[in-house]
């Protein structure tokens, strides 16, 4: 196992956020975090990233605890939801690609660019491109460290059709070329069940964690998932 | 207008002290102003008008007193603002208030100092670079080699620090560290340059230039170019326009960069340049 959580509880001012979530990820998984609004798949995110440390629980990393060090952190690439970054920052793809970079190396920022398909507007300012051609940069920024995980904090929000379907290619082909593992978090189940060969259905607590087919087989599972789904979206209206 | 004056020693001391201000106030700025921290440096300066007043009433040299009390006292709000989440505008507000009730207080009950005249508290509110003495001119020079040789070295953490917080902790770098140290030589550089432009005009070094290198630069690197360029023109302009003339150097200097500012937009909005920086409207 390269990523190893066991009992993973955090809770928000004694409202449970996570509850007791165990499960581990191989190597070259590609798996899919799936849960409704407020199940917990972000702040499972912050906790692996060493952005919340407030958690009960452990979260070992290539077999290490990642509260003893945060060098794991130089393996892993991160794709958040939607960046928050200054439309009018003065930086181009080529810049924020490389400014990630452990090394100096521009042939690798050039190759990270190829992998996504972004080479030919290196040299445009961030803030023009679409949120599609965004996130690709920073699966670009992310593969310039060559990382050994993509995390992916639902990654197409706001991406439209094409962007979408370009991202889930690269990512397919990060995961079965690259031998890239992926953990990528995702509302939409179709994506999901073509893309990912492991499931981890999250709603506070997991309750579903297993090869992809498994899942999306068992109706007795998916119903549960709408029902959740369907209870959170109630909840949160 | 000949330029006979400019074998003057105090305007060489002048020039030579403005050209090295200009430079790691314009870099530093650059990153102020994109953390959409503009006025931090504006805040630093009173805060050191504080340190100016502190320094007379302990009978050290003034300066070295501001630099001590202007690093200090933003590296504690720094420090404050992350425990206490207190939003960037609110902390810029009481760092610069403090800074002058401290400096009022501390100037109201130091009379019989031998700094304390109205001559000397002109030097501080609006500059005296024409009257540097040599050894501040060398202060200023090491200064501005240390800045620069730091950002060098920190150059691409503080850029992604910059971009994204966030990310730049996702990918293991120090960004509290990289914050202070950006913080405590946002201090130098707003000390330093006091004499140039005075406490009050401070926040023009930072700001003017890199909002002016902003409407043209695609890159960061253009960027910080364009700014530097235009910091340099209007201090070594600003200070040769303003000696024979017997006026006010920061005056000239800060209305040159806005002088730079304003042609700037109108070029930019006249479509002249079309393709790069960002648009007028978003300034």
């Amino acid at each position: 196992m390269i990523v190893d959580i066991e009992k993973l509880s955090v809770d928000y001012s004694g409202i449970k956020a996570l509850d007791e979530i165990s499960f581990g990820i191989a190597e070259g998984d590609f798996l899919g975090i799936i849960g409704p609004n407020g199940a917990g798949k972000s702040t499972l995110f912050r906790c692996m990233l060493g952005l919340h440390t407030k958690y009960n629980g452990t979260i070992e990393f290539f077999g290490k605890n990642i509260r003893d060090s945060k060098k794991y952190l130089s393996q892993i690439g991160f794709v958040p939801q939607r960046p928050v970054f200054d439309k009018n920052f003065p930086a181009t793809i080529r810049e924020i690609v490389s400014m990630s970079q452990n090394s100096n190396d521009p042939k690798k920022v050039d190759e990270a660019l190829q992998k996504v398909w972004m080479h030919e507007l290196a040299d445009r300012r961030i803030g023009d491109l679409s949120v599609g051609q965004q996130q690709r940069v920073f699966i670009a920024k992310a593969l310039a460290n060559s990382p050994k995980i993509l995390v992916l904090d639902e990654p197409v929000t706001g991406v439209d059709v094409y962007n979408q379907d370009l991202f889930f290619q690269i990512l397919g082909e990060l995961n079965t070329k690259e031998k890239i593992s992926i953990i990528w978090s995702s509302h939409d189940l179709d994506a999901v069940e073509r893309l990912a060969n492991k499931v981890a259905c999250l709603n506070k607590t997991l309750f579903f964690h297993g090869v992809s087919e498994d899942f999306f087989s068992d109706e007795e599972m998916l119903k549960k998932y709408s029902e959740t789904s369907m209870q959170m979206h109630m909840h949160h209206h | 207008m000949t330029i006979e004056f400019l074998s003057d020693l105090s305007v060489q001391y002048a020039l030579i002290s403005g050209i090295a201000i200009s430079l790691f106030c314009s870099t530093v700025g650059l990153f102020l102003v994109l953390r959409k921290f503009a006025l931090f440096g504006d805040a630093l300066a009173h805060t050191a008008f504080g340190g100016v007043a502190f320094g007379l009433f302990i009978g050290v040299y003034p300066l070295w007193a501001a630099y001590v009390v202007s690093i200090l006292g933003a590296l504690g709000l720094t420090k404050l603002r992350q425990s206490f989440d207190i939003s960037s505008d609110a902390a810029v507000a009481i760092l610069l208030t403090s800074g002058i009730a401290v400096g009022i207080l501390l100037f109201s009950i130091s009379d019989d100092t031998p700094f304390h005249d109205a001559h000397d508290m002109e030097e501080f509110l609006f500059g005296s670079i024409l009257e540097i003495e040599p050894e501040n001119v060398i202060t200023i020079i090491v200064l501005c080699a240390i800045i620069l040789i730091i950002l060098r070295i920190i150059y691409k953490k503080l850029l992604y620090s910059t971009f994204s917080e966030e990310q730049a902790k996702v990918s293991g770098i120090p960004v509290e560290k990289i914050n202070y140290l950006l913080i405590a030589m946002a201090g130098v550089a707003a000390v330093t340059s006091m004499q140039l432009v005075g406490v009050l005009l401070v926040s023009a070094l930072f700001v003017i230039p890199n909002v002016s290198a902003m409407l043209y630069g695609r890159s960061f690197k253009q960027t910080i170019s364009l700014s530097t360029s235009f910091s340099l023109f209007s201090v070594v302009m600003g200070i040769i326009i303003a000696y024979p003339f017997g006026i006010e150097p920061s005056g000239c200097i800060v209305l040159l960069a806005i002088a730079i500012l304003i042609g700037s937009l109108i070029i930019k909005s006249s479509g002249i340049v079309k393709t790069i920086g960002v648009s007028p409207k978003s300034v």
